[in-house]
């Protein structure tokens, strides 16, 4: 029996070059592109410890005397920093390396958080219905009409204010995804509760209902699979909001201490220095920041295109 | 029609009240009034008598609805910082953070519809594909950046020396890329004209309306984007339906077709759309301010964050959530009214 299976279905290689998918992405510059640039973006932040030359973490590479040099192609540019250096003296280059890192592992861990918490209350909202559905739409509303971003300035604030500022900084990374993953969940169950909706009623569904199995059972393993397209085409969109919402906190002073800093929090500590004319330590990693956000957005547009789902407007 | 006006309020009312029971939990929560109010020698027998006295050993719902009835009445409590009700605190800095948001409004609708509707009449033409590729990167970059960039050009200036300064067109070019960078960037300036109460505006003098420019285009930045793509495609959806080609056979200019049929049907989600936005952009306004000193509420919101001023981060939070649910409902409303296809009574699909 599984033998016979596995000969008639072709492999997941196969399959996927066969794909609609593939052969768009084959003929798209724009998205071959984007995923080449973010792989590398991914790949440097995460090899961050071989790429830099410098520890920054490390108190004894920082030297105060060397602070504010500019980038190379500047004079006065000091050739043991290609980037130049941050105000407290930490190699640019190095400390972006790790500050991309950190943006990275806070969007993918709150899109994570998001993902589990909206779909499961997406599935359980459009699969049960009646008074669970009022209820968790009814907080979803409330809760987008303010604005994600409004809601996680608050809940960073108050987290803040009640823990102390130095064990908020000391957990930041785990604060920062779940301030952003609760914030965000909203818009996971809204996609998978309307795609639930259109694939309740289908036969398959009832099948599954008449031979008796559990609404747990037919929710994750029947119902769920069927709304993974919409899913994948939101969570890149996510992803991107997500690192967009890190980098607002921490430039707000909410977020990854100085010491630690992701992408935003070094925007925010070269913003001091700029009218000083050190412009490059605030805006060499924002750079870095809009050129990740953008071709994963850029992604995104490319895959709402292929993939087309009825995406749920409003 | 009355039926759906009351459903709306009451919807308002609750989660007005869904606030103020957070806002009170964050009160009750932060810090010891006691302790902002006494000094380290006071005995704790005289604490506990304060403590009696003011109410605050009694059960969370009755300070919850002693709260809550001062609220109503428009009293949130002293500010810790300003030492002053925190509600006057509030008023003296909401015209800064209104005009700062009516500004970002006009550039938004002034640009936003002839951009969208251009894009889709002419979705393959030049202009609009640049529109939709700036748009984009518009969206990939955050508020504050797209604030830091605008200081760093208009304010601080840069200069370029990419050509041969020597030759005549060395240096021209060079000057055309350079900027001078004389726009002011910091706070609301000097030349404000007294209006009424608390609201000294911007808008009447031209150094006012100088230091409103770049955080009102910053603020604009993050939502014209969105509103370009939205209007585009609305439009586009509108321009295939029956009855604009029907217009269209009929002989009526095409001006006429775009303007006048197929914008009025675009502009409904619009409308439902916008409204939340502009709610949306007190929350970049705390941004925006930062980055600008712009002396509104969101900058204040965020040094009473830093002060631990908690009455005036609580007044904050009711007044702001005050706006969102006073937009959100005035735009359901209209809503309601302009689009006969809604169903006013019924369940919510």
């Amino acid at each position: 029996m599984t033998t016979s299976t596995t000969t008639t279905t072709p492999s997941r290689w196969k399959r996927l070059r066969d794909s609609y998918l593939w052969y768009s992405f084959k003929r798209d510059r724009t998205a071959q592109l984007c995923l080449a640039v973010f792989i590398c973006l991914v790949i440097a932040a995460f090899s961050a410890p071989m790429l830099a030359p410098t520890d920054p973490y490390d108190l004894r590479h920082i030297d105060i005397m060397s602070s504010e040099l500019p980038p190379f192609w500047i004079d006065g540019a000091d050739e043991r920093y290609s980037l130049g250096t941050d105000a407290q003296g930490r190699d640019l280059w190095s400390i972006i390396l790790y500050g991309t890192r950190v943006s990275l592992l806070i969007g993918f861990g709150a899109v994570m958080l998001q993902a589990l918490l909206g779909v499961t209350f997406g599935l359980m909202a459009g699969y049960l219905g009646g008074r669970v559905d009022a209820f968790l739409m009814r907080l979803a509303d409330i809760q987008l009409s303010f604005s994600t971003l409004m809601v996680a300035i608050v809940v960073g604030a108050v987290v803040k204010a009640t823990m102390g500022s130095a064990f908020y900084s000391q957990y930041a990374v785990l604060m920062l995804i779940l301030i952003i993953g609760l914030a965000e969940w909203p818009q996971y169950a809204r996609t998978v509760r309307a795609s639930v909706l259109a694939e309740k009623n289908k036969e398959y569904v009832d099948a599954a209902r008449v031979m008796g199995l559990r609404s747990k059972r037919i929710m994750f393993r029947h119902v769920l699979p069927n709304t993974l397209s919409p899913i994948f085409v939101i969570s890149t969109v996510q992803i991107a909001n997500a690192i967009i919402s890190e980098a607002a906190l921490s430039f707000l002073g909410l977020g990854m201490p100085e010491t630690h800093p992701s992408l935003g929090s070094l925007i925010k500590s070269g913003f001091d220095y700029i009218q000083s004319g050190s412009w490059w330590i605030t805006l060499i990693p924002g750079a870095v920041l809009v050129v990740l956000v953008l071709s994963i957005n850029l992604l995104g547009d490319w895959l709402r295109d292929v993939m087309n789902p009825r995406l749920y407007k409003g | 029609m009355i039926a759906f006006l009351i459903k709306r309020l009451m919807h308002a009312i609750l989660v007005m009240f869904v606030i103020s029971v957070l806002a009170f939990a964050i009160q009750d929560n932060l810090g010891d009034p006691v302790q902002q109010m006494v000094g380290q020698s006071v005995p704790e027998s005289e604490r506990e008598a304060i403590r009696e006295r003011l109410g605050l050993n009694d059960s969370f719902l009755v300070q919850y609805a002693r709260f809550a009835k001062n609220a109503v009445q428009g009293d949130f409590g002293y500010s810790y910082f300003y030492r002053e009700p925190a509600l006057e605190v509030i008023a003296r800095h909401l015209p800064a953070t209104l005009e700062l948001v009516f500004a970002a409004t006009l550039i938004i609708v002034v640009f936003s519809v002839p951009i969208g509707v251009y894009s889709a009449i002419k979705p393959r033409s030049p202009i609009s594909r640049f529109f939709m590729g700036v748009s984009i990167i518009g969206i990939s970059i955050p508020v504050f950046l797209t604030a830091i960039l605008l200081i760093q050009i208009f304010a601080i200036g840069i200069t370029i020396t990419l050509f041969p300064q020597g030759t005549g067109w060395g240096a021209w070019l060079n000057g055309l890329l350079s900027t001078e960078g004389n726009m002011p960037s910091f706070g609301r300036g000097y030349d404000l004209v007294h209006v009424v109460g608390h609201w000294d505006t911007n808008l009447a003098t031209w150094d006012g309306v100088k230091h409103l420019v770049l955080p009102a285009v910053s603020l604009a930045s993050i939502m014209l984007p969105l509103f370009i793509r939205l209007i585009r495609a609305e439009m586009m959806e509108v321009l295939q339906s029956d009855y604009v080609k029907y217009a269209r056979a009929k002989g009526i200019s095409m001006r006429r077709v775009y303007f006048v049929h197929a914008l009025k049907n675009t502009m409904l989600p619009v409308i439902t759309v916008g409204g939340v936005q502009i709610g949306t952009m007190v929350a970049y306004t705390i941004l925006t301010e930062t980055v600008f000193q712009w002396p509104g509420m969101g900058l204040m919101f965020l040094d009473a964050i830093n002060h631990a001023d908690i009455p005036l981060i609580v007044t904050y939070l009711m007044i702001v959530g005050l706006i969102f649910v006073v937009t959100n409902t005035i735009v359901d409303l209209i809503y309601g009214f302009v689009n006969p296809t809604v169903k006013l009574t019924g369940k919510p699909a």
